[in-house]
């Protein structure tokens, strides 16, 4: 029951500047540890996102290098400084490779 | 009860044989990290330095009901300026099969050294979370777990 991640991003639409905002983050992920084994007995292999970041206005912000003890459907929130207008982009990154984004604009002022 | 001509009695033999039974299950289990292990961990990242107490608000629920979803939540107090920030945040458990979590890298721009997700833990264990500073410096906090239904599947 695979189904494609989903990223789901709350980020305020407008901030002061000089605001503290809080950006919550939710992807929906297996997280499959490679620890848990099938009916049959044989391993589970491992397929976990492990490196969530967050830039701004191409600028890197805060980032996230998960280990397989992260929950499925992986939640992150972190704090931001708000100075100036722009946007975001949030990325997650796949063990087999793939990459999904999310963008979200803020104004500030 | 008669001895048998080996000199196991009946009971000494269903015994052995449980314990036999008990061990091979044990080693069928997967290994758990320990303390050793976190801290080998710690040691391969920063090497000998000083952990200093301190500064790290290490926030997890004392008993959780689900292994699979425990909330966990950090804050360093930091300035978080260009010249004094936390850069970054690796958080540890010695109960899991691996003893890492998470690693969190911070920048001057987050204004505030604090994060939140959501961690599986085995059983009852300590979380052990270690913060490196822009000057070097490192501090550990740490906390007990008590875990009711352990999350790792299998």
């Amino acid at each position: 029951m695979t189904t494609k991640p989903t990223p789901r991003v709350r980020v305020p639409a407008k901030a002061a500047a000089g605001e503290m905002i809080e950006i919550k983050t939710l992807i929906s992920h297996e997280m499959e540890s490679g620890q848990r084994k099938d009916a049959q007995g044989a391993t589970i292999p491992r397929k976990i996102i492990n490196k969530f970041s967050a830039s701004f206005n191409g600028k890197p912000v805060f980032s996230a290098d998960w280990h397989p003890a992260i929950s499925a459907n992986p939640y992150q929130s972190f704090f931001f400084k708000a100075t100036e207008s722009g946007e975001f982009t949030f990325t997650w990154k796949d063990d087999d490779g793939s990459e999904y984004s999310a963008k979200n604009k803020i104004s500030v002022g | 009860m008669p001895l048998r001509s080996n000199g196991l009695t009946r009971r000494s033999t269903i015994t052995a044989g449980a314990m036999a039974a008990f061990a091979s299950l044990l080693g069928a289990r997967m290994a758990f990290a320990d303390e050793k292990a976190v801290m080998a961990e710690i040691r391969k990242l920063y090497g000998d330095k000083a952990l200093a107490e301190g500064r790290i608000r290490l926030d997890i629920p004392e008993i959780a009901e689900n292994g699979l979803v425990v909330p966990v939540n950090i804050e360093v107090e930091s300035p978080m300026t260009e010249a004094d920030h936390v850069k970054a945040v690796h958080i540890f458990a010695d109960g899991n099969p691996q003893p890492g979590i998470v690693s969190y890298s911070f920048t001057p721009a987050c204004g505030k050294a604090s994060a939140a997700t959501r961690m599986r833990l085995a059983q009852t264990q300590n979380i052990v979370c270690v913060a490196e500073m822009s000057n070097g410096s490192l501090h550990m906090a740490k906390a007990n777990v008590k875990v009711t239904i352990g999350g790792c599947g299998g």
